[in-house]
C-alpha cells in the first residue's frame, strides 16, 4: 500500500466544490431549526398541560430515533400517500432530495434546540425575572426584552455544539443522493478505489469547516457576553 | 399485532443485531474512553497529545464518513498487511466488526471527555489518602477513583449510549443486516416506505426508553450515598 498524494491533489477541488452543498444544508437547517426550536421550547414551558404535551411528544420522537430513519421517512415515506404526491408542493419540494434533507435536519435539530432553549430559560436567575415583573412589564415585554436575550446568551455554547452535530449529521444527506461532500467522496472512491486517501481528504475538509464554525461562535460569544467580562471601574476618591 | 405483512419477525431479527452491535460497541467504547481519559490525565506529554488528536478528529468528522473510512479503508489496510505475508487474494472484512470499530471509536472519543471530567471532579485528597495507605496508583484508580467516578460519569455516558444506539443505523448503509437494513428490504418489496420506516422508528424509540430506564437504575445502583439517604428519610417518616 502506498499513500497516493496525487489523488488527493487531483480530487481536492471537486471535494471543495461539493462542500458548498454541505455548508448550505447546515446553514439553512440551522436557521430554520433555530426559529422552530425556540417556538417549541417556549411551548414546552407553557402552563397548559395540553399545549405542553405536543412539543414533548415531538421532542421525544425526534430525539429518540436515528436521523437516518427520519430522513428516509420524509424522502421515501411521504411518497406512500397519494395526497402528498398530488399536492402542489410535491414537485418543487417533497420529491427533491435536497429539500427533504433540509426538512429532516430542521425537524431533527429543532427538537434538540428546544431542549437547549428550555434549559437556558430555566437557568436565568430568578431575580431578573422578578425585577422585570416589578417594573411592570407585560408577559410579552418580559419575553422579548429579558427572557429571550438572556437565554440566547446562555444557550450559545450549547447551540454551537448543536451546529457541529448538524454538520456531522449532514453527511447523511448522501444516503438520499444529495451531492454533498460525503456523496462526492464516495463517488470518487468508487472510481479510483483509494478509500484511505479520499476519505482522509473529505475528513480534513469537515474538520476545517467545524473549526471555522467553532471559531465564529467563539467570536460571537465574546461579543454577546461582553457584560460578563466588564469590570466596573474602581471609584477613586480624591483626597 | 406485530406482523407487518409478514415482515415483523424479520424486523425483530434485525433489532437483535442492532442491540448486539450497540452493546458490543459500548463495551469497546468504554475501554477506549477509559484509556483516552487516562492518557489525557497522564504526565507523559506524548500520550496527552495523542489523546487530544484522537478526540478532536473523531468529534469533528461525520459518523457516516467514519463508518465508510473504517469499512472501505480497513479492507485496504488489511489487504496491505496480508500482502506483506504473501497473501494476494480478496479480503472482505466483517460488516459487524467494522461497525463495532467505527461506533466504539466514536463513542470512545466522547466518553474520554466524560471520564476526564468525572475523574477531575474527584477531590485530590482521595488520591493522597489512598497513597498514604500504601496503595499503588493502579490500585487507587481501580478501588477508589473508579467506583466514585461512575456516579459523576453515568448521566453523560447514558446520553452517549443513546447517541450510539442511534448511530447503529448507519452501519446498515455498509450492509450489516440490522433493523434499518431489514426495513429497507421490506420497503423495496412492499412499496410501503412510510409504514416500515415508522415501524423501525418506533422500535428505536422503544429501545431508547429501555436504555433511559436502565440508565436511571444504574445511576441509582452507582450512588450508595443517595440510596442510604433515601432509606434514612423513609425510615424516619415511618417512625413519626
Amino acid at each position: 500500500m502506498s499513500w497516493n498524494w496525487q489523488a488527493i491533489i487531483t480530487y481536492f477541488p471537486e471535494l471543495l466544490k461539493s462542500s458548498v452543498t454541505t455548508i448550505e444544508l447546515v446553514f439553512l437547517s440551522c436557521v430554520f431549526g433555530l426559529i422552530f426550536g425556540v417556538i417549541l421550547g417556549l411551548l414546552r414551558l407553557a402552563k397548559n398541560p395540553l399545549i405542553k404535551a405536543l412539543p414533548f411528544a415531538y421532542i421525544f420522537f425526534f430525539r429518540g430515533t436515528p436521523l437516518l430513519v427520519q430522513i428516509f421517512l420524509i424522502y421515501y415515506g411521504l411518497g406512500q400517500f397519494d395526497f402528498m404526491q398530488n399536492s402542489a408542493l410535491w414537485d418543487p419540494v417533497f420529491s427533491q432530495p435536497y429539500w427533504c434533507a433540509i426538512i429532516a435536519f430542521t425537524l431533527n435539530t429543532s427538537a434538540y434546540i428546544a431542549e437547549i432553549v428550555r434549559g437556558a430559560i430555566g437557568s436565568i436567575p430568578k431575580g431578573e425575572l422578578e425585577a422585570a415583573d416589578t417594573i411592570g412589564m407585560s408577559h410579552r415585554q418580559k419575553l422579548r426584552r429579558i427572557v429571550l436575550p438572556r437565554a440566547f446568551g446562555i444557550m450559545l455554547p450549547a447551540y454551537s455544539n448543536e451546529v457541529i452535530f448538524m454538520l456531522k449529521g449532514s453527511a447523511l444527506a448522501a444516503t438520499i443522493t444529495v451531492v454533498d461532500l460525503t456523496y462526492t467522496a464516495k463517488g470518487i472512491m468508487a472510481k479510483t478505489y483509494l478509500p484511505l486517501e479520499i476519505y482522509f481528504a473529505a475528513g480534513v475538509i469537515y474538520l476545517i469547516i467545524s473549526w471555522v464554525i467553532l471559531f465564529g461562535f467563539r467570536l460571537f460569544e465574546r461579543s454577546i457576553n461582553k457584560h460578563k467580562r466588564y469590570t466596573p471601574p474602581t471609584l477613586v476618591i480624591p483626597k | 399485532m406485530f406482523d407487518l405483512q409478514g415482515y415483523g419477525p424479520l424486523l425483530l431479527q434485525g433489532t437483535i443485531v442492532t442491540i448486539k452491535l450497540a452493546i458490543v460497541s459500548l463495551l469497546f467504547g468504554l475501554t477506549f474512553g477509559l484509556l483516552g481519559a487516562t492518557a489525557k490525565l497522564s504526565n507523559i506529554w506524548l500520550l496527552r497529545k495523542i489523546a487530544d488528536v484522537y478526540t478532536t478528529i473523531v468529534r469533528g468528522i461525520p459518523e457516516l464518513l467514519m463508518v465508510f473510512f473504517i469499512y472501505f479503508g480497513g479492507s485496504v489496510i488489511i489487504a496491505a498487511i496480508a500482502e506483506q505475508f504473501g497473501y494476494f487474494g480478496r479480503i472482505d472484512i466483517s460488516h459487524f466488526w467494522s461497525g463495532v470499530a467505527a461506533l466504539s471509536i466514536m463513542f470512545g472519543a466522547y466518553a474520554t471527555e466524560v471520564f476526564r471530567m468525572a475523574i477531575e471532579e474527584i477531590p485530590q485528597g482521595q488520591w493522597e489518602s489512598a497513597q498514604s495507605l500504601g496503595m499503588r496508583p493502579f490500585q487507587t484508580f481501580w478501588r477508589i477513583i473508579l467506583p466514585q467516578m461512575w456516579v459523576v460519569a453515568l448521566p453523560g455516558l447514558g446520553n452517549l449510549f443513546l447517541v450510539l444506539l442511534k448511530d447503529t443505523a448507519l452501519v446498515s448503509i455498509i450492509g450489516l443486516k440490522d433493523l434499518m437494513y431489514y426495513s429497507t428490504r421490506a420497503v423495496t418489496s412492499t412499496q410501503q416506505p412510510f409504514t416500515f420506516y415508522l415501524a423501525a422508528a418506533l422500535i428505536y424509540l422503544c429501545l431508547t426508553i429501555v436504555i433511559t430506564i436502565s440508565m436511571g437504575w444504574c445511576e441509582w445502583r452507582a450512588n450508595p450515598a443517595a440510596r442510604y439517604a433515601k432509606r434514612l428519610t423513609s425510615s424516619k417518616r415511618g417512625q413519626s
